[in-house]
């Protein structure tokens, strides 16, 4: 009981075990941004080698060296593409048999010399919230149990 | 991005059926493998089979009564999945740091 009573003291809003949120502001304008995020040789310098295009639908692999307990690869769809503001792909680990199944949304946003960019990893389709909390039984639901689950623990 | 023990739990909870049943545990508290079948809407022997995953992960423990075996969850077990989690948020923020070295060297 008391490694998740500081595993929750340890947590945050933003880190909560269903979301992720990562913001940062750059100095650089959103074309650059939109260009690291989206052209495939750069996106590799800074994510992993992948062969991404930014088409919906588009169906891709980022790579990473194996590790214990994981293939190293992480396969994603392309969800959203909305040129220097929004891009989307899920986030799947484990292959399809596990359900690890993740959206990542980038937006990008124009700040006071530079470009916002926040980074929200979560457990659903962000167009499909709604589909989804009334669907089956998934991750995301069993997450906000987790999430009591800890709480009561405090 | 590593999930080394946590593994074990995310695929002893991938399975919808399985989640549920270690929800239910963490909800009511002790149940009994009958009492767990009635609530899962799946036969006795699946139950069991499910049981048996979430006790090898140990999610789970069970005690014998007289012909009834109990279970009862044990969330303490969930802690390296929600270690692994938080692992995402270093793996971005690293992520982060590389991505604004790129900006550095690319053409403006």
């Amino acid at each position: 009981m008391s490694t998740m009573s500081n595993a929750a003291a340890r947590s945050n809003a933003s880190e909560s075990p269903r979301t992720l949120v990562v913001e940062r502001v750059f100095p650089h304008p959103p074309e650059k941004l939109w260009r690291a995020l989206t052209e495939s040789p750069l996106l590799a310098q800074w994510m992993m080698n992948n062969d991404f295009e930014p088409v919906v639908g588009r169906k891709f692999q980022f790579r990473a060296d194996p590790a214990p307990n994981w293939n190293g690869v992480v396969d994603c769809e392309v969800l959203i593409v909305d040129p220097l503001q929004r891009l989307s792909y899920n986030w799947g680990v484990g292959g399809s048999e596990s359900g690890l199944q993740w959206v990542v949304l980038w937006t990008l946003t124009p700040a006071e010399g530079g470009t916002h960019v926040r980074m929200e990893q979560s457990g659903f389709r962000p167009d499909q919230q709604q589909a989804y909390q009334g669907a089956n039984y998934g991750w995301q639901k069993f997450f906000g149990g987790l999430e009591k689950v800890i709480g009561g623990l405090e | 991005m590593k999930p080394a023990s946590a593994n074990h739990v995310f695929r002893a909870l991938a399975d919808p059926t399985r989640r549920a049943i270690f929800e239910e545990l963490t909800r009511q508290g002790e149940q009994t493998v009958h009492a767990l079948t009635r609530y899962a809407g799946v036969s006795q022997p699946a139950v069991s089979k499910h049981l048996t995953v979430l006790k090898r992960a140990k999610l789970v423990r069970h005690r014998r009564e007289g012909r009834e075996t109990h279970y009862r969850a044990q969330p303490d077990a969930l802690a390296p999945m929600v270690d692994w989690m938080r692992d995402y948020g270093a793996f971005w923020r690293d992520r982060f740091d590389q991505l604004e070295a790129l900006l550095e060297r690319m053409e403006p």
